[in-house]
């Protein structure tokens, strides 16, 4: 505990707040409590130590950005481009997130209790052990995994506002090249961008989801039977070159 | 050293960002509120332009339009003023009340007139008033230089420069405001220039527009309004917006809602996949409308004598969040913002692309 200290964003700039957090850490703090959070952008920006940032109330866009290492606790929403280019690290949303969440992302995890915006985990890629991770727990908009390279993008369509099998929006995995996408129930095919293969789970696939699925239950508090009682489809890309024929012909 | 900046921060980033609040039991909200709610976004915008929309700033003057007018030289009030009160009964002039700050160097004239028709006018009934307003506002803003209508609403004060929103607001003195609606808007200019007239809102009448993104379709939309008379004239995309729904709402007589679908249509590939009545009509209005569609990313919030309409591009290339509290609705680019003024929402959802979110007065103001 003692290594824990709170600070109080309450209209504090944005240059500020991540100012005290560095602070912070420049004084062996390793757990970090922010209150009064609204909407400060870029909190715990590129920051690689292995810490754990708890926070009060809903952060600006841009949390998390380039982060490599820290496990970040939303106790509500939050809003656009969440884990934008991060490498390693953990943040887990206990409400719903916006737009271009997961952009980019190259290692570590997101998890969204709710539904999540339009173009996430666009441009994810992974590399060697480098495998990032994004699991909603309600829906996507449109463009989920949009031109995906690499890493794992799990939808449950079942904490969100509509669940069941209401869509995951159009032109899921359009120019998806790598990756997959594990989506809970049947997707709709119409909305499925070219290129991508509804294919089944091979043991492998269950083995991974399960893990994925128990981490992401354990952490917000949810069951994992029940979300893995209902089966699963699995997204892939056709060719790891959808547009190798595009500029070259 | 460069060009300074308003905040202690600096500047490194963009977007504009976009408030709205409404009461609908027509309460008045302390225009302090929208101020305090766009000022959380101050660094979405960058300084070259903020401005706000008061709907229910004028009851001693309910009835009588409120013509907003922005003088670069003095000299150009006269002919503006003439104009006035040959084609229109003036009730009233007075120069807007503002406050000389630092931040806000240099700024305009602002006067403001209430006026009525005349009553020959006012006999061929409230659309041919309306024209009239219209032509008016197009004549000053085309044939007068140096002035410029900010607005020409009823009740519908608008107030709009070069600033940050903070900035604009003890301008323009938004703490001596309240209205049932309010709008606010913090820019970041990208291809217009960034001038007194290119803030926002952008208005005709009761309606009036704020605008994140980017009207691709600008060119096409211009030449189709001009065709019925408007004038763009504000060297700013959003201005056809606001011309737009004039003609498509009081004009064609179409409805909010299919008002939003003809600026935001859906694609021909799921028109297709509809059945016939919602076929039909989702065809028709392509059809008969499509050079009133727009192009390019936008989320828009647009205010009218009774309510509030958000809608964002139909692929929500930029962000758009609704949040509400009992009778209070407030829609905004970030959810911070919302949550700036109303801590603690029943409900906070971000809208679908293309899907028109419409907050009307629980009882018309016209009734």
């Amino acid at each position: 505990m003692g290594n824990s200290i709170t600070i109080d964003a309450q209209g504090m700039h944005y240059k500020i707040l991540n100012q005290k957090i560095h602070d912070a850490l420049g004084s062996g703090r390793t757990d970090i409590q922010l209150s009064h959070v609204n909407g400060q952008r870029y909190i715990a920006d590129a920051l690689k130590n292995d810490i754990s940032i708890t926070i009060d109330g809903v952060p600006g866009n841009d949390l998390g950005i380039f982060m490599n290492g820290p496990v970040i606790t939303v106790n509500n929403n939050a809003q656009d481009a969440v884990g934008n280019t991060m490498n390693g690290g953990k943040i887990i949303v206990k409400g719903m997130a916006g737009d271009v969440c997961g952009y980019g992302m190259r290692g570590g995890k997101l998890f969204i209790l709710k539904d999540a915006g339009y173009r996430v985990g666009i441009h994810m890629k992974g590399y060697k052990n480098l495998n990032p991770t994004i699991v909603i727990g309600g829906n996507a908009g449109d463009f989920l995994a949009e031109y995906m390279a690499g890493g794992v993008i799990v939808v449950l369509r079942m904490f969100g506002r509509q669940n069941g099998n209401s869509s995951t929006g159009d032109y899921l995995g359009a120019g998806m090249h790598g990756g997959t996408v594990y989506l809970r129930g049947k997707s709709d095919r119409k909305k499925i961008g070219k290129g991508v293969e509804v294919t089944e789970l091979s043991d492998a696939d269950r083995g991974l989801l399960k893990g994925i699925i128990n981490e992401y239950a354990d952490d917000l508090g949810l069951d994992a039977g029940s979300i893995l009682s209902e089966p699963f489809e699995k997204l892939i890309p056709l060719s790891t070159r959808p547009y190798a024929k595009m500029y070259t012909y | 050293m460069g060009i300074k900046s308003s905040t202690p921060y600096g500047k490194d980033f963009g977007g504009c960002g976009l408030a709205g609040i409404i009461d609908r039991s027509g309460k008045p909200v302390a225009g302090s509120m929208i101020v305090a709610s766009l000022t959380s976004m101050k660094d979405r915008g960058n300084g070259l332009g903020s401005g706000y929309a008061v709907y229910g700033a004028y009851p001693d003057f309910k009835d009588s339009f409120g013509v907003h007018v922005m003088y670069n030289d003095a000299a150009a009030r006269e002919p503006v003023e003439h104009l006035l009160k040959t084609k229109l009964q003036l009730r009233h002039a007075e120069p807007i009340p503002v406050k000389k700050i630092h931040a806000v160097p240099d700024p305009p004239e602002f006067w403001r007139y209430f006026v009525d028709p005349p009553p020959e006018a006012a006999d061929e009934g409230e659309d041919a008033v309306d024209d009239l307003i219209v032509n008016i506002v197009m004549d000053i803003n085309e044939r007068i230089d140096n002035a410029y209508v900010i607005s020409s609403g009823k009740n519908l004060a608008v107030f709009k420069g070069v600033g940050h929103p903070d900035a604009m607001a003890e301008f323009f003195r938004m703490q001596d405001y309240a209205g049932y609606l309010l709008l606010g808007h913090t820019r970041f200019p990208t291809n217009t220039p960034g001038w007194w007239g290119g803030a926002h809102p952008f208005t005709i009448l009761d309606w009036s527009i704020v605008h994140n993104g980017e009207i691709s379709s600008y060119g096409t939309n211009k030449r189709y309004v001009e065709m019925f008379g408007y004038k763009c004239t504000l060297l700013t995309d959003t201005e056809v917006v606001a011309y737009l729904l004039d003609l498509l709402i009081r004009k064609k007589g179409l409805s909010l809602a299919a008002a939003a679908t003809v600026l935001a249509p859906p694609f021909w590939k799921d028109i297709q996949d509809m059945a016939p009545p919602k076929k039909d009509y989702y065809t028709a209005l392509r059809m008969a409308y499509g050079n009133a569609s727009l192009n390019g990313p936008f989320a828009i919030l647009m205010g009218f004598d009774n309510g509030i309409l958000g809608l964002n591009d139909r692929i929500k290339l930029r962000p758009l969040i609704v949040g509400k509290k009992g009778d209070l609705v407030a829609i905004a680019s970030e959810e911070s913002a919302i949550r700036e003024v109303i801590p603690q929402p029943d409900d906070v959802w971000a809208p679908k692309a293309g899907e028109p979110i419409i907050v009307t007065l629980k009882e018309d103001k016209k009734q």
